[in-house]
């Protein structure tokens, strides 16, 4: 399948749901409302792509948005196995929230919405078990991902005082 | 008690029936477990059936995503590596992808012949590792011993290659550090053809053992459908039937010209999971042979990009000739990458890595994503251990090959 006909089929399966398509180095991004964001992510799950690869996150301060991207592809079709799909949605950064996917995707996404609620303080209503996965509470509550969390680089001397007596 | 409503239903009587009350234990298995790795596995068991299991995952964070973005655009590459130093040259080539495609930039065909020699060297010692691990799990010392000595042939050609045993930092925008020394064919051809009879061997004391067989057939079973919507990835997945491996499904470097197949199996359990593996070695050599002998006899073509090759000072390309290694002009280390989102992707020993990179035209990366194979497959042990006696966990955590620091990175 070449890359025009899987836009075509995106465009039809998803209707008037996406705002916005167009092709990133690698993968189709294809931008929705976060309220509609289970109604698009079923529509590509029955169209063949059934697992999530990724849900990935950035931080835009400047707008003042996050973008969740959840990189779906397919096991089961295999004219899709070379593609992936970036179905995306913008969050406001001072509150976060949208729905879980958990209920499309099933496993493929459970962990990694937990990874991404601790690292960005992104809510996802009705997910089964959100709590942090690989930081500690302290650490999570800090948001660490997010660009106003700055990592400070520590000299190797840092507090050793600097006299020769 | 005597139950009134059973009496009363017309049971046998005078028959007094008791209601147990059973009892859910939990037990914290690791992070200080020799069947643990750098993790914990919460279990809730009723008697010895595991009712619940939660992976606790985070006990190795190096926070290698947020560190991506204070470093120049070649520094994460050693960083990157370190998730899984037994799988070096597949855990970043994906990410040097990336950049090459935030770049429009094309690897010379020798340095991407290579890329896929040390790949499929790392996929070999990976897939030992795995099952020497295995071994010790399950009780079977042998194949511990077996596996994890037969590795050191592969680091060893590894070493030749690139100069470092584990973390070779191997492949860089455009191509990679070093040309192939002379030597390297000949060991590559004697090492195919030792695990070639030891695979012979592996088989015999391992995989087609009786007591092997009966233990881990129908042991930690994955349904096709099952597999499919825990998205797990690697073996794991073709040993439920799904044949996906991105040396296929998207073809990177030069595996589109080689000649491989990938092996599929149907039942789903720890045992196929095992074969899998087995089958992947023997495909691996055959790629590695292939590799040398198209090394062998294309010479010439530098293994960095033409232009970049071209726009070295005298005393660069002078070290190039003589040694073979290509030698750094610093503009390299602080070199700016073209604004924009790529993706890109490769399948590690262990199943498929994910690389998503975000430049703003700036000297660091704006955002790595990573997503490893062993994060994908975290979820076998929430979905498909319970059920199972507990003395299932260890050969279930053995047969997924889960590895924490690359999980956790």
């Amino acid at each position: 399948m070449n890359s025009e006909r899987i836009v075509e089929e995106v465009k039809n399966v998803l209707g008037g749901l996406a705002r916005e398509i167009a092709w990133r180095k690698g993968y189709l991004e294809v931008l929705v409302e976060a309220t509609n964001i289970i109604e698009a992510a079923g529509k590509l799950k029955s169209m063949g792509l059934d697992h999530v690869k990724s849900v990935t996150a950035v931080d835009y301060p400047k707008e003042s948005k996050i973008r969740v991207t959840y990189h779906a592809s397919s096991y089961s079709r295999e004219d899709l196995m070379g593609f992936i799909v970036g179905l995306s949605v913008d969050l406001p950064r001072d509150n976060p929230e949208m729905p879980s996917l958990v209920s499309v995707w099933d496993g493929s996404v459970e962990f990694q919405e937990r990874e991404v609620y601790e690292f960005f303080g992104v809510t996802f209503k009705g997910h089964p078990d959100l709590r942090p996965l690989l930081l500690i509470r302290e650490l999570a509550e800090k948001r660490v991902l997010r660009k106003d969390f700055v990592v400070k680089e520590e000299s190797i001397y840092e507090g050793v005082p600097f006299k020769y007596d | 008690m005597t139950s009134g409503g059973l009496e009363a239903g017309g049971q046998i009587p005078g028959f007094i029936v008791k209601k147990i009350e059973k009892e859910v234990y939990e037990i914290f298995i690791g992070p200080q477990h020799p069947g643990s790795g750098h993790m914990r596995i919460i279990v809730r068991l009723d008697g010895d059936i595991i009712v619940e299991a939660d992976p606790d995952i985070g006990y190795v964070h190096r926070t290698m995503e947020k560190l991506s973005e204070v470093r120049e655009w070649l520094k994460p590459i050693p960083l990157l590596e370190r998730m899984t130093i037994i799988d070096a040259c597949n855990v970043t080539l994906p990410y040097v992808n990336a950049l090459e495609k935030l770049m429009d930039k094309k690897p010379s065909t020798r340095a991407s012949y290579l890329r896929v020699l040390l790949c499929e060297i790392n996929r070999v010692a990976s897939h030992l590792y795995g099952m020497g691990i295995f071994g010790v799990f399950i009780g079977h010392s042998t194949m511990y011993m077996w596996a994890f000595g037969d590795r050191e042939v592969f680091l060893e050609l590894a070493e030749a290659l690139t100069g470092a045993r584990l973390t070779h930092t191997y492949p860089i925008p455009g191509g990679v550090r070093r040309d192939m020394p002379q030597e390297l064919p000949g060991m590559a051809r004697r090492a195919v053809r030792y695990m070639r009879r030891r695979l012979e061997e592996y088989r015999k004391i391992f995989v087609d053992n009786p007591v092997i067989v009966k233990r881990l057939s129908g042991v930690g079973v994955i349904s096709k459908s099952r597999a499919v919507e825990l998205g797990i990835v690697g073996p794991n997945l073709r040993a439920s039937g799904v044949k996906y491996d991105v040396r296929i499904a998207e073809p990177y470097e030069v595996y589109g010209e080689l000649d491989f197949e990938i092996p599929v199996f149907e039942e789903g359990d720890a045992l196929a999971r095992t074969w899998v593996r087995v089958e992947e070695i023997k495909q691996s050599l055959n790629i590695i042979e292939q590799a040398v002998n198209w090394l062998e006899t294309h010479k010439g073509e530098p293994v960095i990009a033409k232009e970049d090759f071209d726009k070295l000072p005298k005393l660069h390309k002078e070290v190039y000739e003589r040694e073979g290694r290509v030698k750094f002009v610093p503009a390299h280390a602080t070199m700016k990458i073209p604004a924009g989102k790529a993706v890109a992707r490769g399948e590690m020993g262990r199943g498929e890595i994910f690389y998503y990179v975000e430049s703003d035209g700036g000297i660091t990366p704006y955002r790595v994503r990573v997503v490893t194979p062993s994060a994908r497959n975290a979820i076998v042990f929430k979905h498909v251990v319970p059920g199972h006696t507990l003395m299932d966990l260890p050969a279930i955590y053995g047969s997924i090959d889960y590895f924490p620091p690359e999980s956790d990175r």
